[in-house]
C-alpha cells in the first residue's frame, strides 16, 4: 500500500533525517515507527502526505508516487492525526471534523451530517459537535482529531504521535479505541510513537530507527520482542521484553479446571455466577477481592493476577461474566513459555514445549543477536528450572 | 476656573453652537469622515502587508521597523512637509493620518499571525488546504482579535490626531481649538478639546464591545 524505495531527506541545515529507507506498509496494517526523538520517524510520516518532500527515492501510496501527485489534493486523501489535536480553535467540534469534505465540495449539509455520524464512531456524545474544541478534555480533542482524519474516509491514516500529550489512564482508552475503529474501518494505518508498549500494543508491524535516520529492524512485534535485531533494538525494547511479549498472547488457549471446592480458599460468586472474592476456609481474614479474566485477556494479566491471588488461582469468567472454572499459576507458566518459543520464528518449539518462562531477561543482560540465538537453543533445560521456582515457592505459603 | 467650566458646559450644551455649516454636529461629522477615511486606506495597505509577512514568516524584521520609523514621524512636521510640496489641498491630512495609522495595524496584524498556534497551521496544511486557504480560513479568523485591536489603536489615534486638519484650513473639531486659540477664546478651544477626547473615548468602547461580542467564544489566551 505504501512504499518506500531508497528514500533519503536531508534537511537544509545538513542533518540527515531519513538514510536510505526502504519499507513496505502493507494494506489494511498499522505499521508503528518507533525510536527516539530525531531517528527520523516523524519526517518518514511527513514524507507519505508530503508534508516534507524527500531529497532522493520514491514514495508511492497505492502505486502512484506522491511527488507526481497535487500535494494539497494528496493530503485530502490521506487522514492525517497529530500530537495536541491541532483542531481550529475558532470552529465548532462539528466544523472541524467536516474539514476535508468541505475542502472536497461536498457541500454544507453533507458535510455535517458525516461530521455527526463520525462524533459517534469515535465515542463522542452528538452535543459535543456544538461545542469548541478548547471546551473538550484532551482525551476527546484527540477523539476529534481521528474522527476529522476519517471524514473523508482515506483508505491511509497517518498518525503523528496522537496519544502522546495525554495521560496513561486515557491513553490506554483511545488505544482500545482505536483497535476497536482498526477491526471495523479497516485502514492502512501508520503511526509514530517513542512508547513502546504503545507500538507493541497497536502494531501489526513495528519498524525502529536509529538516530541519523536508520532503519534497523521491521518486525511483528512478537518477532521484534523475541528477535531483536541488535543490541540498539534489544535496550530500546526494554529489560522487560520478555513480559512484553506475554502481554501479546491471550489466555484463551490456557487449560481452566473446575474451581476448587474445600481446600483452603474457596471462590465466593454473586447470584449470577460471577466471581467476586476468595474466602479462606477459617474465615478470619477479610475475603480477598478476585479480579476475573476472560479469554481475550493477556497472559501477562493472568500472571500478573496469578501472583495476587492468594490461592494462585486466576478465575476465569465467560463473556458474560460468569465463571467458566480456574487456571493454576503453572498452567500459565506453561503457556507463557510456550507464547515466548512462538514468536521466535523459524525455530522449532516441539521439542521444549515446556515452560521457559519469560523471566530469563531481566536476570540476563542481553548481549545481542549472537548471544540471544544459542541461548534458545541449548539453555531451555536450565532456564526452565531457573525461570519457575520463584512463583512456585509464593504458591505454597498461600 | 469654575466660571470657565460653567461656560464650557454653556458652550456644549447650546442650540445654537451644533447647527449650521460651522456648528458641532457638521464639525463632527467632518472629523468622523477624515478620521475613517484615513484608517481605512491605512488598513488597505497595511492589513495585507501585515498578513503577508506573518504568513511567509519572510521581511517582518524590514516591515516592523518600517513601522517604528512611521511611528516616530511627526505629524504635524509631515503635514507642513506635503502642504509645501503639494499646495493646499486635504493630501497632507490624509498622508499624515494614514502614515500614523499604518504601524499599529501592521504590527498588530503581524503578532495576531504569529500567534496562531504552528500545530494549527501544520494541521491545516495537512488536512489539504491550499495556501490561500490556510491563511483565510484559519489564519486570518484566529488573527482576527489582534488585527482587530491594531485597528481600534489606529482609529483613535488617528480621531486623536485629524485636529491638525483645521491646520492646514480644513474642518472637523480642530477647528474649535485653532479659531479658539487664534481668537484667545478658552472656551472654544477646550470644548473642541473635549469634544475629541469624547469621540475618542466612545468609539474605544464601542469598538472593544463589539470585539468581545464577536470573539466570545474563544478560549482566553487567543482573545
Amino acid at each position: 500500500m505504501i512504499q518506500f524505495d531508497t528514500v533519503h531527506k536531508r534537511f537544509p541545515n545538513g542533518t540527515t533525517a531519513v538514510h536510505d529507507l526502504t519499507l513496505d506498509m502493507p494494506e489494511g496494517g498499522v505499521t508503528v515507527l518507533v525510536g527516539s526523538s530525531g531517528c527520523g520517524k516523524t519526517t518518514t510520516l511527513r514524507m507519505i502526505n508530503r508534508m516534507v518532500d524527500p531529497t532522493s527515492g520514491t514514495i508511492r501510496v497505492g502505486g502512484k508516487d506522491v511527488l507526481e501527485q497535487d500535494a494539497a489534493e494528496l493530503r485530502r486523501s490521506i487522514g492525517y492525526v497529530i500530537q495536541q489535536s491541532g483542531l481550529f480553535p475558532h470552529r465548532t467540534v462539528l466544523d472541524n471534523i467536516a474539514t476535508v469534505p468541505l475542502l472536497l465540495g461536498w457541500g454544507r449539509r453533507k458535510a455535517r451530517a458525516r461530521a455527526a455520524e463520525l462524533l459517534e464512531t469515535v465515542g463522542l456524545a452528538a452535543d459535543a459537535g456544538k461545542r469548541y474544541p478548547h471546551q473538550l478534555s484532551g482525551g476527546q480533542q484527540q477523539r476529534v482529531g481521528v474522527a476529522r482524519a476519517l471524514a473523508a474516509d482515506p483508505p491511509v491514516l497517518l498518525m503523528d504521535e496522537p496519544f502522546g500529550a495525554v495521560d496513561p489512564v486515557v491513553r490506554t482508552q483511545l488505544q482500545d479505541e482505536l483497535l476497536r475503529l482498526q477491526r471495523e474501518l479497516n485502514k492502512t494505518i501508520v503511526f509514530v510513537t517513542h512508547d513502546i508498549d504503545e507500538a507493541v500494543r497497536l502494531g501489526d508491524r513495528i519498524a525502529v530507527f536509529r538516530t541519523g535516520g536508520h532503519l534497523v529492524q521491521c518486525a511483528s512485534p512478537a518477532e521484534l520482542l523475541a528477535r531483536p535485531a541488535d543490541d540498539f533494538v534489544a535496550d530500546f525494547l526494554g529489560a522487560e521484553r520478555g513480559l512484553k511479549l506475554l502481554s501479546l498472547t491471550t489466555l484463551a488457549d490456557v487449560p481452566q479446571a473446575p474451581a476448587p471446592e474445600g481446600g483452603a480458599w474457596t471462590l465466593r460468586l454473586d447470584a449470577t455466577g460471577a466471581p467476586v472474592a476468595w474466602r479462606h476456609k477459617d474465615a478470619e481474614s477479610a475475603d480477598i477481592p478476585v479480579r476475573p479474566l476472560r479469554d481475550t485477556d493477556s497472559l501477562l494479566s493472568a500472571l500478573n493476577e496469578s501472583i495476587a491471588a492468594p490461592s494462585g488461582l486466576v478465575a476465569r469468567v465467560d463473556a458474560a461474566g460468569v465463571l467458566t472454572g480456574v487456571s493454576s499459576r503453572d498452567d500459565i507458566h506453561e503457556h507463557a513459555g510456550v507464547a515466548h518459543e512462538q514468536g521466535r520464528e523459524g525455530v522449532p518449539s516441539g521439542a521444549r514445549g515446556t515452560a521457559r518462562a519469560a523471566q530469563d531477561d531481566p536476570h540476563t543482560p542481553v548481549k545481542g543477536p549472537g548471544q540471544t540465538e544459542p541461548r534458545a537453543e541449548d539453555g531451555t533445560g536450565d532456564t526452565d528450572a531457573d525461570g519457575a521456582p520463584a512463583p512456585t515457592t509464593a504458591e505454597r505459603s498461600a | 476656573m469654575y466660571e470657565l467650566f460653567k461656560n464650557l458646559g454653556a458652550w456644549l450644551v447650546s442650540g445654537e453652537q451644533w447647527a449650521g455649516s460651522d456648528g458641532i454636529g457638521h464639525r463632527l461629522a467632518e472629523h468622523l469622515q477624515y478620521s475613517l477615511l484615513a484608517t481605512l486606506i491605512a488598513a488597505a495597505i497595511a492589513l495585507p502587508v501585515g498578513l503577508l509577512i506573518g504568513h511567509t514568516g519572510r521581511g517582518a524584521f524590514v516591515a516592523i521597523n518600517l513601522s517604528s520609523f512611521g511611528r516616530a514621524l511627526p505629524t504635524v512636521g509631515l503635514v507642513v512637509l506635503v502642504f509645501l510640496a503639494s499646495g493646499l489641498s486635504m493630501w497632507p491630512v490624509y498622508i499624515a493620518l494614514v502614515a500614523l495609522a499604518i504601524p499599529s495595524i501592521v504590527t498588530n496584524t503581524y503578532a495576531g499571525m504569529t500567534a496562531v498556534d504552528p500545530e494549527v497551521r501544520d494541521a491545516a496544511r495537512g488536512q489539504g488546504m491550499r495556501w490561500h486557504q490556510v491563511l483565510f480560513q484559519v489564519e486570518l479568523p484566529l488573527a482576527m482579535p489582534l488585527i482587530m485591536t491594531g485597528l481600534r489603536l489606529a482609529l483613535i489615534q488617528v480621531v486623536a490626531t485629524a485636529t491638525i486638519a483645521a491646520y492646514v484650513s480644513f474642518g472637523g473639531l480642530g477647528r474649535y481649538v485653532f479659531d479658539g486659540l487664534a481668537q484667545r477664546d478658552l472656551v472654544q478651544v477646550l470644548g473642541g478639546a473635549v469634544l475629541v477626547a469624547v469621540v475618542a473615548v466612545v468609539l474605544d468602547l464601542a469598538l472593544s464591545a463589539l470585539q468581545r461580542a464577536l470573539f466570545r467564544h474563544r478560549p482566553a489566551k487567543s482573545a
